[in-house]
């Protein structure tokens, strides 16, 4: 291959970046519209690369990236977004937490709902499942998104129903395995990385978790709802993260009861499940914009308790990123934009849900659309293949940075020690004067 | 003739004692003051200045107080003891005339409708019914009824074509419009504030003080106004004093304090009576099907569930509007304003007064205008008799005046006219350039002006756009926000060369 050339003196914008992208819609919107970038043709070597997840598993490890060259995933990012490898290194930071820290400390772990997963921790799940009888589970497919495959159980026995043995005859010689499937169960691909190379050329074994469901969920016009927030990692060694002040609830399209275990529109707010509920109308949008949330609840509970929900939701981002850096492989190459979904209770306790490493970037609105083409546009500027940042901003369009190998605080310069009391640097909500900083932050840059 | 004015405050002193004698507040005081009695500090010799001193320690002064600025709020001064009651609701006779057919031609719609689809007016639901709009109460918008007949009684252009034909029979105004008189739609001749009288008016919006909603924003220090502005709102509630929240609403509340502020300015204490009157609402929602419930589910399922953020509270706007609808203190409010509510007569009665009912039993008929005025105090009060209550009395001081009739500054004839001499004298160009391509200013921001702006501006913007109509116990600040929004868009409209592309 022709040697790419090398990158520019830092000042001097790039005459052309050479994108690839596999996605239509905002992304390539916004990839298309910005100034000096192009698209790569088929052959051509690229300097940028949108892409899906399953062409990292394919491609990743045989492609040389020069310096430059920036791509969306990280290798393995399932260590964060496949719920039962969440569980397991959350587990295992917080026991590290405990012994470092101290009890307390990792007490600030306990926002993921107690998760087992199946059918390797059967046996675990049943000693829980017995100590509280009566509670509702729910179970979920680790590798499918869009709400598929999940439903609520109660009763044991439920889930005996469920647990079908079958034999499967491999190929390996004459080995019998006795698996677990679901009845409905159809032969799938892991849809975001499996960890070895085996599992390609077997029937994919569906792995299941099973969580506790949170039965106390906060009501908004008597519907639950789940939060969407945008977390940016443009490194784990050292961890560097940012917040975007905007993120939306997704409503759920019918009243909560728990007496509708079966009534799969209830519980699962994803928008995709809830886009075939008989009475959605796709105009309606069952979607809150979180300045508005924070609005009603700061309304009706005050200021304080607003202010430490979203600082626990805080807490949430960046233990959880906490908890894979050591596991995620830290490539310079790679920057990844999560979708984090938070349930509140009504203890105005926040809950991890999931981490998508792929948060869908579809608009379902006018107002959607232009929310993520922003959040997309001020993604690139953080990535910055143009040069132009100097590395100690604290704010770029949209995007607070929430921390830099340390906690971030809002008064002051990147790196200066505070007096006073701590705050940080998170704006979850608030108001997003993006267009104005990003002005002011390009002409100071420029100057 | 001038009703001077010693002889003007002791009616209005004679009026407000006769309001308040009999209500809950009357027997509460008269049950502190006996409470008193046994207290040491009130002796025999001085007893009436000891009692009045206990109830000024106690709060129980301040909370007179505050009634008796409520009702001079909501009641207009009265005029001279020698006018019919009409001219309390209405001075104007020409006024009174139109909104008198306004209301006849509604009520032959909802008469024809009702005919048409041989559906009665009110009815006794069936048991079974009762007990499963009971069970559902909470969730009534999951309730999918056949609507398709139904049709609301009138959109809100048919009531500007009303408004734009109103003219003053002793007005000769041969003359065509024009620069020298009125280019507008509305061409009767009332009496509307200009600027220097606004400024005056509304002082505390000046560029020299501080508001919430631009002064609290990220780039200014709190220290400048927001910290100061909140500890002072903090003093208001805990002084529980109604005229000084009145006042500091006027820049503006705080977020966490709205709720308070506004159940304080309008007087909104939900006692247990409160709760319980408004528990009878609702066993009378549950006992007796109106045809107007079915006007109502329409006009909700209409509006707000398809918007985009008052989707969610679908259900409270029923519970709410329901009740309303039931509610006879609602006919209160008729002696101020200039509709009558209509009246109805039991089957086979008609025309013998002792048989004449209010239909419905709260005199309003039309809800389309008003539902998305609900949906933004959903955002404020969550427990539904309150939640019930201060939309009823923001009903009954304010948004009524917006769908009738009437010569009062703030009613909606006023507004538009308002309206309309602000833009033609401040932006002549502006206003010239739209009519003439058939876009007047009117049609665009009459809608706006008739629902306070309700589903136009977004809910933050929009609540602290009612907390100045609370402040200034007026609502002339929607036109002058109408107006506003076109001058801020002056330069893209004189570009436009249709109503439609203005819109």
């Amino acid at each position: 291959a022709a040697p790419l050339p090398p990158p520019p003196p830092s000042g001097r914008p790039r005459p052309c970046v050479r994108f690839k992208c596999g996605f239509t819609g905002p992304v390539l919107d916004v990839l298309s519209r910005r100034p000096g970038w192009q698209q790569a043709k088929d052959e051509e070597e690229w300097d940028f690369l949108w892409c899906d997840v399953s062409w990292l598993r394919e491609n990743f490890d045989h492609t040389y990236m020069e310096e430059h060259v920036r791509i969306c995933h990280f290798r393995n990012h399932y260590e964060l977004s496949r719920k039962n490898y969440l569980v397991k290194n959350l587990k295992r930071f917080r026991k590290q937490l405990e012994r470092d820290a101290g009890k307390l400390e990792a007490a600030k772990c306990d926002f993921f709902p107690k998760t087992f997963e199946m059918p390797l921790e059967y046996h675990l799940f049943v000693e829980e499942f017995r100590k509280k009888p009566g509670t509702t589970w729910i179970m979920k497919p680790v590798g499918r998104s869009q709400g598929k495959g999940i439903f609520l159980f109660r009763k044991l026995k439920d889930i005996v129903d469920w647990k079908k043995v079958r034999t499967t005859v491999f190929s390996l010689g004459n080995l019998v395995l006795f698996l677990f499937f679901h009845p409905l169960f159809l032969p799938m691909t892991c849809s975001d990385g499996g960890r070895t190379e085996e599992q390609k050329d077997e029937t994919q074994i569906e792995t299941y978790v099973a969580q506790q469901y949170i039965e106390n969920p906060y009501l908004i016009g008597g519907r639950k709802f789940d939060l969407r927030v945008y977390v940016l990692v443009t490194s784990y060694i050292p961890l560097k993260a940012w917040l975007y002040r905007d993120g939306f609830a997704r409503f759920s399209n019918t009243r909560f009861t728990l007496n509708s275990i079966d009534d799969h529109y209830v519980h699962l707010t994803n928008v995709a499940v809830q886009k075939t509920a008989r009475d959605y109308d796709p105009e309606k949008g069952c979607k809150w914009m979180i300045q508005q949330l924070r609005q009603y609840l700061t309304a009706k509970h005050g200021a304080g308790s607003v202010e430490v929900l979203f600082a626990d939701m805080d807490n949430i981002f960046i233990k959880s990123l906490q908890s894979v850096q050591k596991v995620i492989i830290s490539d310079k190459h790679c920057f990844e934009l999560y979708g984090y979904d938070i349930l509140i209770d009504r203890n105005l306790k926040p809950w991890l849900l999931e981490v998508n490493a792929s948060p869908s970037l579809i608009a379902s609105s006018q107002e959607d659309y232009e929310l993520k083409c922003h959040l997309l546009k001020d993604t690139l500027h953080i990535v910055d293949m143009e040069g132009r940042l100097t590395g100690k901003e604290k704010r770029v369009g949209g995007f607070d940075l929430i921390w830099n190998d340390g906690p971030v605080s809002r008064e002051g310069n990147l790196g200066t020690l505070v007096n006073g009391s701590f705050m940080a640097n998170t704006h979850l909500g608030c108001y997003n004067d993006r267009k104005q900083q990003l002005k002011q932050l390009f002409r100071t840059l420029s100057a | 003739a001038m009703l001077d004015p010693d002889s003007g405050l002791s009616l209005t002193i004679a009026r407000i004692v006769q309001r308040l004698q009999g209500s809950s507040l009357h027997s509460q005081l008269e049950r502190q003051a006996r409470v008193s009695l046994h207290k040491p500090e009130i002796k025999l010799e001085s007893l009436k200045e000891d009692i009045k001193d206990f109830l000024k320690t106690s709060g129980w002064e301040k909370k007179l107080q505050n009634a008796v600025y409520s009702e001079l709020n909501v009641f207009p001064s009265p005029c001279h003891p020698a006018a019919p009651p009409e001219h309390m609701k209405e001075p104007l006779a020409y006024m009174r005339k139109a909104q008198g057919s306004w209301e006849k031609r509604i009520l032959k719609s909802l008469n024809s409708m009702c005919t048409e689809l041989s559906i009665p007016l009110a009815q006794k639901r069936p048991a079974s019914e009762q007990k499963e709009l009971l069970n559902k109460w909470n969730e009534m918008g999951t309730d999918e009824p056949d609507l398709s007949l139904f049709r609301p009684v009138y959109a809100p252009k048919d009531f500007l074509e009303v408004l734009m034909n109103l003219r003053n029979p002793n007005y000769e105004n041969g003359e065509q419009p024009s620069f020298r008189n009125h280019l507008g739609l509305i061409q009767v001749p009332l009496k509307v504030k200009d600027i220097p009288e606004l400024k005056e008016d509304f002082s505390e919006l000046g560029l020299n003080t501080g508001q919430l909603g631009i002064d609290d924003s990220a780039q200014v220090p709190p220290e400048f106004f927001e910290n100061e502005h909140v500890r002072v709102g903090q003093k208001v509630l805990a002084e529980q004093d109604s005229a000084a929240a009145q006042q500091y609403v006027r820049q503006g509340c705080p977020t966490a304090l709205r709720a308070d502020l506004w159940a304080l300015i309008l007087n909104i204490s939900n006692q247990p009576e409160d709760i319980l009157y408004y528990e009878q609402l609702k066993s009378n929602v549950i006992q007796y099907d109106l045809l107007v419930d079915s006007l109502i589910y329409k006009d909700v399922k209409l509006t707000a569930s398809n918007d985009d953020y008052y989707f969610v509270f679908e259900d409270y706007l029923y519970q709410v509007l329901l009740c309303f609808s039931r509610d006879t203190s609602v006919l209160d409010h008729f002696t101020y304003s200039s509709a009558t509510p209509p009246k109805s007569y039991i089957r086979g009665k008609l025309g013998i007064e002792e048989y004449a009912v209010f239909y419905p039993p709260n005199g309003k008929i039309n809800y389309n205008s008003f539902i998305l005025s609900v949906a933004p105090l959903c955002f404020l009060y969550h427990e539904p008799s309150k939640l019930y209550q201060i939309f009823r009395e923001m009903y009954v001081r304010f948004f009524f005046r917006l769908h009738s009739i009437s010569s009062h500054p703030s009613g909606i004839v006023s507004l538009c006219l308002l309206f309309e001499t602000l833009l033609q004298t401040h932006l002549p160009q502006l206003f010239y350039h739209l009519r003439e391509i058939g876009a007047q200013p009117l049609r665009i921001s009459f809608k706006w002006m008739v629902r306070a702006f309700s589903g136009y501006l977004a809910t933050d913007q929009l609540l602290l756009l009612w907390d100045r109509i609370l402040g200034y116990n007026s609502l002339e600040i929607l036109a002058v926000l109408a107006a506003a929004v076109f001058a801020f868009r002056a330069v893209n409209l004189m570009e436009v060369t249709s109503l439609a592309a203005a819109e």
